[in-house]
């Protein structure tokens, strides 16, 4: 029953980190975020005030109508809590909360494409846009460094191995936005097969979407995986050439077992903890979008929705981001532990 | 394993010397551009005022010597040769701008920028000697008039109707007719064919009665430099070259400050194991937990942009890794007897932490800094690229974002976009490669 003792522990202190980061959002953001609620309330009191002009016309002059109107925002910053400085305890205890039962309140500047302020609308309408391209691209990226890997390690010093390797190393140090920028050079500019900007023009009714869609994908999807698998494929190569050393691969050897059945039967299953942990790292990596791919391809996802929200300082936005993610995240590792046990024994045994 | 194991070890693998060729190339890169650049020009980098001489969005030279038609080269032409002429009653500044005109096209327009001090109204005449001999008279224009002495400052252009209306006259030099080509047209054009006329050109200014007289040529052209212009009109190749200190700084010291920082940490915490490491090492997930880029953009939109701040951020979110494994490693080393020797001999942990335990962690610390140099160099990049660097310096990054936000990928500026991200690419790849072939001679496991 350790086991179970020690998952219960695991998530309880993933929940302990969940909880801190969010406390360092919340502090990081905090002083902004106080003066921007308040300058909206301002601004709120003032134009209901001025709408309302059997009561302006009640006022003697303009001193009188200014007192009253500070008299207004005062009574209404108190009402909200918000007189207290934003670094107490009771606001900061109360904006966590809001935020962990996934009130995230309404956007200051951005909207969803329907017009929505809500901040949960917003991230819902973008998050399948990032899986759809970004998790897509993890997907592919995955199968194929497990095939190259698996046999660039099964072989370690072959012509297989070398290529793989290098080009490993190659394409880690460029960057991948860069890469971006060449290929919508190349492919957009130079031979015009693809669209330089990510997202289709006609309207998602259109029949033709689909497809329109599909190609305006096809330029990043290619970037990602070309950028993203040589990793990938350096891994599991080195999980790999560690079992090939193996005791038991030998003898399958030379019990005449096939090569391939050795690789993808044995060698695999034997290297999959490790390899499940990244996958799972990385599909929830994944769903974060690229920030700055995003910004280079155009496409609306959530890491254009983040880049938007700093940029126009749009705290509530993100805040909830940053909030999804993490959980996101967090879930994933407890995930790949539980998947950890699940195929590796000796964890259960001790 | 001691370091001249290391050192011998390393000596042989030839993916890491590679990369230490490549570092050695940066480093005396940086050194030339600290040395004989003057610091002055990286300042002025993103003042529009600085660089209106230059090109706008032109190719770099070299892009000649591959094509066949030559492009026309932008010149800038600030030494000529000056002599002074004693006239009848006056003495007369001359100031002779050499060019060699290689073209197949015509030139862009040109210009005379100059600056005098004087006083009266002296005459500046302007003529063009050409590789076949013929002078042709383009300017002859009094300065306005001034009782004091005054400085003055002004630019004549090729487009001046005044030059346009002096070659029109002079047009039975040639053999067809000129009246409808721009001055540029016809100044560097064949008498028989409306073609370029390659040689040596020599523009002759002559003011009389002057104190002072100053004066620049700028010819314009479509290739500049060793890597081109871009769209602000900023040489390329000075923005590269600053780049080169400038990311080699922010890269090994983060690296070396997250590694350094991460190692301590660790050892520490495996070192003295219990609720210290319990602690530690939750604190350490926290930042791990923390999605990395969303807060690094955040901190640099809330605090301020200085690359100084940065580069502690960076440092924040890069120790994580190393603590983790240098951690492990402690806890295998403090079971080790000579550690519990220095225990019994009654050492303080601190002692024994940096004598005993980081020396036996130092090869795979050196390894890590060497690994975490690229990405703090294309995290930094991004930052840039993102438009949130530091706009004091010029960086590879910042250098990509302008050309990003000048759309330069669609309109096929290529020698914006390539030269940064392959010095980027060149940078990290010099790092990799020593800390790949330092990891694997450290870490005996890769080598099977």
């Amino acid at each position: 029953m350790g086991l179970k003792r020690y998952f219960a522990k695991r998530a309880l202190v993933l929940f302990g980190v969940l909880m801190a980061t969010l406390l360092l959002t919340v502090l990081l953001v905090g002083s902004n975020m106080d003066s921007i609620l308040k300058k909206g309330i301002a601004i709120q009191v003032r134009a209901e005030i001025v709408e309302n002009k059997e009561l302006t016309a009640g006022f003697a002059g303009t001193d009188e109508l200014n007192q009253y109107i500070d008299s207004q925002i005062e009574k209404r910053t108190k009402t909200l809590g918000l007189d207290e400085p934003w670094h107490s305890p009771n606001r900061i205890g109360l904006a966590m909360y809001k935020i962990l039962i996934l009130d995230f309140g309404h956007s200051a500047f951005l909207t969803s494409d329907s017009g929505s302020t809500s901040v949960g609308d917003i991230i819902l309408e973008k998050l399948p846009r990032t899986i759809l391209l970004f998790t897509t691209a993890t997907v592919i990226i995955s199968i194929i460094g497990i095939l190259v890997g698996a046999a660039a390690g099964s072989k370690v010093g072959s012509k297989t191995d070398k290529i793989t390797s290098s080009f490993a190393i190659i394409s880690s140090s460029f960057p991948v936005w860069w890469i971006g920028l060449l290929m919508i050079f190349t492919f957009s500019f130079w031979y015009a097969i693809f669209p330089a900007r990510a997202t289709p023009i006609i309207p998602p009714t259109d029949p033709g979407y689909v497809a329109s869609l599909l190609h305006h994908m096809t330029l990043p999807i290619i970037t990602i995986v070309l950028i993203g698998f040589g990793t990938w494929a350096y891994l599991v190569r080195n999980f790999m050439a560690g079992i090939m050393q193996e005791d038991f691969i030998f003898v399958k050897k030379t019990i005449g077992i096939k090569q391939r059945k050795i690789i993808f039967g044995s060698a695999l299953k034997n290297a999959a903890p490790p390899i499940v942990t990244i996958l799972a790292l990385s599909l929830s990596g994944s769903l974060g979008g690229a920030i700055i791919t995003e910004a280079v391809f155009d496409w609306p996802g959530m890491g254009r929705l983040y880049f938007e929200a700093i940029t126009l300082m749009d705290l509530p936005v993100i805040i909830g981001a940053t909030y999804v993610l993490t959980v996101f995240f967090l879930v994933s590792i407890f995930v790949s532990d539980l998947l950890y046990g699940y195929l590796d024994p000796r964890i259960r045994t001790g | 394993m001691d370091y001249s194991e290391i050192r011998s070890s390393f000596a042989k693998s030839k993916i890491g010397l590679v990369g230490l060729g490549m570092l050695a190339c940066l480093i005396i890169a940086s050194v030339v551009t600290i040395t004989a650049i003057p610091a002055d020009t990286y300042k002025q980098w993103n003042n529009p005022a600085s660089w209106t001489e230059f090109p706008k969005s032109a190719q770099p030279g070299w892009v000649n010597w591959l094509a066949e038609k030559k492009i026309p080269e932008h010149k800038i032409l600030d030494s000529p040769n000056t002599t002074l002429r004693q006239g009848e009653t006056e003495s007369i500044i001359v100031q002779r701008f050499g060019v060699d005109y290689t073209s197949d096209y015509f030139p862009g327009e040109f210009l005379l920028n100059f600056k005098s001090e004087y006083s009266g109204s002296p005459i500046l005449q302007m003529s063009v000697i050409r590789p076949d001999g013929i002078t042709l008279e383009l300017m002859s224009s009094s300065l306005p008039y001034s009782e004091h002495r005054t400085d003055y400052f002004d630019k004549i252009f090729s487009t001046n109707d005044a030059i346009k209306k002096n070659l029109r006259l002079q047009s039975e030099h040639f053999s067809y007719p000129i009246q409808e080509h721009g001055a540029k047209e016809i100044i560097f054009a064949k008498t028989n064919k409306h073609e370029t006329l390659k040689g040596k050109y020599e523009f002759v200014i002559e003011v009389s009665d002057v104190d002072t007289f100053d004066s620049k040529l700028v010819l314009g052209g479509k290739v500049f430099g060793l890597a081109g212009t871009d769209e602000l009109r900023r040489d390329l190749a000075i923005g590269l070259l600053w780049g080169t200190p400038v990311a080699l700084f922010i890269g090994i010291v983060v690296a070396f400050g997250s590694v350094v920082s991460g190692l301590v940490f660790g050892v520490y915490a495996g070192y003295k194991g219990g609720k210290t490491d319990e602690s530690m090492m939750r604190f350490n997930d926290v930042i791990y937990a923390l999605p990395a880029l969303p807060f690094l953009i955040i901190l640099s939109v809330t605090t301020s942009n200085s690359i100084f701040l940065m580069i502690g951020f960076l440092m924040i979110f890069g120790w994580v890794g190393v603590a983790k494994v240098s951690r492990s490693m402690a806890l295998q080393i403090k079971t080790r007897q000579f550690v519990d020797a220095a225990k019994t001999m009654g050492q303080k942990d601190s002692k024994i932490i940096f004598r005993h335990i980081i020396p036996q962690i130092m090869p795979y610390a050196l390894a890590s800094i060497a690994i975490s140099v690229p990405a703090a160099i294309t995290t930094e990049a991004g930052l840039s690229f993102l438009g949130l660097g530091d706009p004091t310096y010029p960086t590879w990054g910042q250098i990509l974002h302008d050309a990003k936000s000048h759309g330069a990928a669609a309109r096929g500026l290529w020698w914006w976009i390539v030269p940064p991200g392959v010095m980027v690419a060149i940078t990290g790849l010099a790092f990799v490669f020593i800390g790949n072939s330092l990891e694997s001679t450290v870490n005996p496991k890769l080598r099977r």
